[in-house]
């Protein structure tokens, strides 16, 4: 990798920026089909949710581990660290200062990771669509995979847009990991774009 | 009565008894820290529910109000203070509550109101770390334009006015004039 | 009984700990926002020697969506649909404060059926809170098993919300000017059956929890509030009560139809996380009684909903006020100013976190273990999103 490629990590402290890799993201190619048809089913039985409560929407994930709604049945469960899980919800509505955060959360996961949204306010900005401290479109900061409709989303309906998902990742649809390091200099303007102070590093992992 | 009793003491205006419970006055901004403290000193008045601001542009003041609880009689006073809209600096009460210092940090960042000596008062409460716009509970701040402006807007949105939009839509032939007689009209009960 | 070393403590200069995180004997950790251990979306800056707290700062912020500008923009009946967004595990004290400060404001009389309609709306909703929070507070000590006992048993009374008002999470039901809806047939007997379920799953979680000697151990002496910090730091709620303190708005001064009910203050004296618990234990049964009471003392029949102004004109008079409810923390409220347009001049949620999980979670933070932590934060049963709306 030439020098050009890396990323200056200029928000950090000089201190800070040993400590910090400077590489960007890369586009994982996939694997002889049948290989990749097998590892598709194999993540799409282990969905592994962060449990990070970004809005509302985290209200209606408890009920689902309870035994009434029990979303183990379908290979899903919540994980609290970034590094162990594989779907990130954003459940609703982001403010800006949220969004730093969950660029930082979802940059730690590692790949292939889904995004699931939950409700109206990620995609056009709903009830919030005014607001000056909340984002409209969360497609322009993190590739997006399937948005649940609802507010809030009842628990079957969240465990219906799960079975969906999983069908995409069988079908091998879901590749925003890629998406995200083939166009990750237009998603890092986006993001930088709402959040002034960017004080941590260009890509976190 | 206690008000009377107030009244040989501050120069308490704009008496308003909303409800039983409740009663609104006005006081000039120097006599605020005494009167909060004979209040909750003197006659028990000693819970504070809140305080907030808020922006009268066509007087160019600030109105703050405090609320105050009496839990003997249950009985709460509004205590409005008006401070200049241009020159917005208010004394500090956190030594009279420990979450006076929380409200101040908020109307700070909401209305731009300085409260010297207050604890941590430049860190900001609700807004992100990077905010660099008005303060935006400010009248003259247009929470749409900023929204517009700063974050990326999804096509396909279409605003209507609700009044309008229905009497197109359910009453095409009803005559315009006559309609907005009724409207006006029916507003009052 | 273990004393700690205070000279290793820091120095405190102007009411903040000197702390030099240089020094090594120091360690900065960040409880949240992305954590399993936090009530909801905030974060707390804790400053740790060894595994002892020193420092604690609340962070807020995270859900702000500035509610008070939103209404500014908006009419009174668009309001309407999204104050319930302000606090989200209740939804229903948001519309009732909002809807009484309306009516009180424009003069409107609500019929006696909306009146109890809104007294079982919303004790229901503080039943579903505290099986929520008892659920949460097992959890944070490490009792997952009792944290899906409550959390089903909320759901059934999320099902009856469903049936009642269409929504399991927001209602939207009380509007100003009444109620949505009346109770549908049979309601009655369902509802009784869901609070006999709980009953029963109570009496597991006293025996269970309550007398579990791990948990006695974790919280009691846990995060005191002495009695004079009840008027410093404003506490109110359970918080207070537990504390001996008798304050409670559905008795001080009686909204809806709680004049009519047979109950009176619970409280407790230790005034610690195990004493709060208690509290909250006795509340929610005491919640299921009221709505019990509710069900039987209720006419059968009558209009639930009062004629209003053309809600796409309604202006209101200049005026204003402050209406207020017990929600499961304490005094709820909500401000109201108009000037006699058709949109609120300014409104103002009072929640009683916000004084809660900034300023009496960083005074109790502090000198307590690490891993009590999330026991102390849920035991003062905070939510964010009413801190900074």
């Amino acid at each position: 990798m030439s020098s050009k490629d890396l990323l200056p990590n200029d928000g950090l402290s000089e201190i800070d920026q040993e400590f910090f890799c400077q590489a960007p993201p890369e586009y994982i190619s996939p694997l002889p089909k049948p290989i990749e048809d097998f590892m598709n089913w194999a993540r799409s039985e282990s969905l592994f949710i962060l449990a990070f409560g970004t809005g509302c929407g985290a209200i209606e994930l408890r009920p689902l581990t309870t035994s009434r709604f029990d979303m183990y049945q379908y290979g899903i469960q919540m994980r609290a660290t970034p590094r162990q899980s594989s779907v990130f919800i954003v459940g609703g509505y982001a403010s800006v200062k949220t969004l730093k955060r969950i660029v930082r959360s979802y940059e730690q996961m590692q790949g292939p990771k889904f995004v699931v949204t939950l409700g109206s306010c990620p995609i056009n900005g709903g009830m919030y669509w005014d607001s000056y401290n909340t984002i409209n479109r969360i497609d322009h900061y993190l590739p997006i995979d399937i948005s649940i409709c609802g507010c809030m989303p009842r628990p079957e309906s969240i465990l219906a847009g799960f079975v969906e998902l999983k069908k995409m990742i069988r079908a091998g649809q879901c590749d925003g990991a890629n998406l995200y390091a083939k166009n990750f200099a237009w998603y890092k303007a986006n993001q930088k774009r709402i959040i002034k102070d960017w004080n941590m590093p260009d890509y976190n992992w | 009565m206690m008000l009377e009793k107030l009244k040989q003491t501050f120069t308490v205006t704009e008496v308003k008894e909303q409800k039983k419970n409740l009663t609104f006055f006005t006081v000039p901004k120097e006599q605020m820290e005494m009167m909060l403290i004979t209040l909750r000193d003197h006659h028990d008045y000693k819970h504070l529910s809140f305080i907030v601001g808020i922006d009268m542009i066509e007087d160019g003041v600030f109105k703050l109000t405090y609320m105050l609880y009496n839990y003997e009689t249950n009985h709460s006073f509004g205590i409005h203070c008006n401070i200049d809209r241009e020159k917005a600096e208010m004394d500090s009460f956190h030594h009279l509550w420990e979450q006076v210092g929380t409200y101040q940090r908020e109307l700070r960042e909401m209305l731009g109101i300085n409260f010297e000596g207050s604890p941590r008062l430049e860190e900001n409460l609700s807004l992100d770390e990077g905010w660099d716009g008005p303060p935006p509970m400010r009248r003259d701040f247009d929470t749409k334009e900023y929204s517009n402006n700063t974050y990326f807007q999804r096509e396909g949105r279409v605003n209507y006015d609700p009044r309008e939009y229905m009497r197109e839509q359910l009453y095409p032939t009803f005559p315009k004039t006559e309609s907005d007689k009724l409207l006006n009209g029916g507003g009052k009960k | 009984m273990f004393t700690p070393d205070r000279s290793k403590y820091p120095k405190h200069v102007n009411g903040r700990p000197e702390i030099d995180l240089s020094s090594g004997k120091y360690t900065k950790v960040w409880h949240g926002p992305q954590h399993p251990g936090i009530t909801g979306n905030m974060a707390l800056e804790i400053t740790l020697c060894g595994d002892e707290v020193v420092e604690s700062i609340t962070h807020v912020g995270y859900l702000h969506r500035g509610f008070e500008k939103l209404m500014e923009r908006r009419t009174f009946i668009q309001c309407f649909p999204i104050v319930c967004r302000i606090a989200v595990p209740e939804p229903a004290f948001n519309e009732y404060c909002f809807s009484a400060a309306l009516e009180e404001l424009s003069d409107i009389e609500i019929p006696e059926q909306a009146q109890w309609l809104r007294t079982f709306n919303l004790e229901l909703m503080r039943l579903s809170s505290f099986l929520m929070w008892i659920g949460g507070m097992a959890g944070a000590l490490g009792q997952g098993t009792i944290g899906q006992w409550c959390v089903t048993h909320r759901d059934y009374v999320a099902d009856l919300f469903e049936e009642m008002t269409g929504g399991r999470i927001y209602h939207m039901y009380m509007l100003p000017g009444g109620v949505r809806a009346p109770l549908p047939p049979g309601f009655k007997e369902r509802a009784f059956k869901v609070f006999d379920g709980i009953e029963k799953m109570l009496d597991a979680v006293d025996k269970v929890l309550y007398n579990n000697y791990v948990f006695k151990q974790r919280t009691q002496g846990l995060g005191i509030i002495t009695r004079d910090m009840i008027e410093r730091y404003g506490v109110v709620g359970p918080n207070a009560r537990a504390c001996g303190v008798k304050r409670d708005v559905r008795l001080d001064e009686p909204y809806v139809k709680y004049d009519e009910l047979d109950f009176d203050y619970v409280t407790a004296n230790a005034s610690d996380a195990y004493a709060r618990a208690v509290c909250r234990f006795e509340e929610t049964l005491q919640s299921i009684d009221l709505c019990r009471q509710v069900l039987n003392k209720m006419p059968k029949d009558g209009p639930f909903h009062t004629k209003t102004p053309n809600v796409m004109n309604w202006k209101v008079a200049p005026g204003e006020t402050y209406a207020k409810a017990e929600c499961t923390r304490g005094e709820y409220g909500f401000y109201m100013v108009t000037d006699g347009s058709d949109k609120p001049r300014r409104v103002h949620a009072r929640g009683p976190s916000m004084t809660h999980a900034i300023c009496l979670m960083e005074q109790l933070a502090i000198n307590t273990n690490v891993s009590d932590i999330a026991g102390l934060m849920v035991s003062i049963h905070t939510y964010p999103p009413e801190v900074e709306r």
